[in-house]
């Protein structure tokens, strides 16, 4: 009797240990459970600082639309977010990330799905999942986190006219079906990563889908009453210059985790160099919208300084972990000026964009994407071919929608409800009740 | 002189200015004020509870007129405000008894201009 427990006893010991070290034992270079600790530690704090970037998007676009409209944007803000989250867990994360492609096109992973639903499986929780980088849920929630960001950049550029229901129907579809599928093609491991098309952070995966989604809303939708009359720019200004910069603060904080984080551990040669490249090229970026709104416009633009901040995240985002420091700050530069410039040009096409969304996220995206294969030591050709394969498919996808979506239930409110503003129009309520606050356009 | 208040929709305000300026009246001024009439107001609901706004903002301008610009300048705003709904607004006309040019100190009809 005795002896038998204790034959049981030895065999589960040998099977737990070789349970727990079985993993470890055949790679050369294993983590230890200590470091699978620190690397999760640090992707789970990356996730965090990537979600405080909505509340910098919330606050950006209020601050840059009227008041009689911001309970619209908070609206949409706080929805897309929810959403992105609810879908890219049902259906997203295994569209990005399907493992084998059902479908193969131009030398690799053209379309895969490895089903709906979330689950760990066996080994997804161990340090066996990632080589001790992250478990299976950080992994999710990682990327759970950026999928909710590229709608995000849509609802800026489309505010102040859109309906808030075929909005959401809209973006929902958007970052549930075609950002992940897009996604798929490189960091899932599809063709464009085979033929060596390389977006660290997602210049293009992120910012440029999303960008695409934003310029195809804006020529849809068409511009706010008021905006272009009589042949002339009529300028509609942000009601408070404040929230924008914390907005863009906050945005400069998250990008610390969405560069920072996609070095999908803790490296700590490569994080900390992603963190310097990322700064200076936002440093970069507000001395070059500095300079280049100071000499076009006379007198230096605040919100064209927050612009090129953004613009040098988004033209870094590509290539943070790939280039010089000093590489980095020329990318941020000409981003900065990119961004004055754009912004300038679109509305001249009498292209809507309150925010200048297309131009810091699609302009910058292609740029950033673009700048890695000069800075970086990978082709250009391979860079443009992604740029050019991204656009398109992601801006057809985006325009289809909002025109179909438009013939169906149209997408923009009422003369009245743009008049009187969405906040009463769409929602029955005020974002400063109590206050007076006055409108004339 | 007179002096003309006009209480206006604040998105008319373009409009009346508009047709102000070619009707060359082009000194004005411009004040929020809330206010009411015949229109209704409008009901917002806040969690769950029902909040009724009956004081709604209009715009009112105030502009010093000699007297052969009156009906000029009243058809001037009405052809800017007029929308044909309730809540267009209303003019008023009063009698001005003094106007003075802070800057030069003149009087009467040449500081009206």
């Amino acid at each position: 009797m005795r002896s038998r427990w204790k034959l049981a006893g030895i065999i589960a010991t040998l099977m737990l240990g070789a349970g727990v070290f079985a993993p470890g034992a055949f790679a050369e270079d294993a983590v230890s459970q200590e470091m699978f600790t620190v690397n999760n530690t640090w992707m789970l704090v990356a996730t965090f600082l990537v979600f405080i970037m909505h509340l910098g998007f919330a606050t950006l676009e209020v601050g840059l639309t009227r008041a009689k409209n911001t309970v619209n944007i908070l609206f949409k803000n706080t929805a897309i977010v929810a959403l992105g989250l609810l879908t890219y867990a049902s259906v997203g994360f295994n569209l990005m990330y399907p493992g084998d492609f059902g479908i193969e096109l131009f030398g690799g992973g053209f379309f895969g799905f490895a089903g709906f639903g979330v689950d760990p499986g066996e080994a997804g929780q161990t340090i066996a999942y990632a080589d001790g980088a992250y478990t299976y849920w950080t992994d999710f929630i990682f990327q759970a986190m950026f999928a909710a960001t590229a709608a995000t950049i849509i609802s800026g550029a489309v505010a102040e006219r859109i309906k808030l229901g075929p909005f959401l129907i809209i973006t929902t579809i958007y970052v549930a079906l075609v950002y992940p599928y897009l996604g798929s093609w490189k960091w899932g491991a599809g063709w464009l990563d085979a033929k060596g098309f390389y977006d660290f952070a997602g210049s293009t995966l992120v910012h440029s889908v999303g960008g695409w989604g934003a310029l195809a809303g804006v020529l849809v939708l068409g511009p706010r009453l008021g905006k272009y009359v009589n042949g002339k720019i009529k300028g509609i200004a942000g009601h408070n210059m404040p929230l924008a910069t914390i907005g863009v603060f906050l945005l400069w904080l998250g990008w610390f985790g969405f560069n920072g984080g996609s070095v999908l551990s803790a490296d700590p040669d490569l994080v900390s160099l992603v963190f310097v490249t990322t700064a200076l090229a936002a440093a970069a970026g507000v001395v070059g919208a500095m300079c280049t709104s100071w000499m076009v416009q006379k007198k230096p633009d605040l919100s064209m300084i927050l612009n090129g901040s953004l613009a040098g995240l988004v033209g870094i985002t590509a290539g943070a972990d790939s280039v010089s420091v000093m590489s980095a700050i020329i990318i941020g530069l000409i981003a900065g000026i990119l961004v004055v410039v754009s912004v300038l040009t679109i509305d001249k096409a009498k292209l809507d964009d309150p925010v200048g969304a297309i131009s810091v996220h699609l302009v910058c995206g292609i740029w950033g994407t673009l700048a890695v294969g000069i800075f970086g030591d990978f082709s250009f050709m391979t860079q443009l071919i992604g740029v050019i394969a991204y656009g398109s498919v992601a801006f057809p996808a985006a325009f289809i929608l909002f025109f179909v979506v438009d013939k169906v239930v149209g997408i923009r409110v009422t003369e009245k409800v743009e008049i009187g503003g969405l906040d009463v129009g769409e929602h029955g309520m005020e974002a400063y009740n109590g206050f007076q606050i006055f409108t004339t356009d | 002189m007179k002096l003309v208040i006009a209480y206006i929709q604040p998105e008319r305000l373009t409009a009346v200015k508009q047709s102000l300026f070619e009707a060359e009246v082009t000194k004005m001024s411009v004040t929020n004020v809330l206010g009411c009439g015949a229109q209704g107001g409008f009901h917002e609901n806040y969690r769950g509870a029902d909040i009724e706004v009956n004081l709604l903002k209009k715009v009112r301008i105030e502009i010093g007129i000699n007297e052969e610009y009156l009906q000029t300048t009243i058809d001037a705003i009405i052809k800017g405000a007029k929308t044909g709904t309730i809540g267009d607004g209303k003019i008023f006309v009063m009698d001005l008894a003094e106007c003075i040019r802070i800057r030069t100190g003149e009087l009467g009809k040449e500081a009206i201009g």
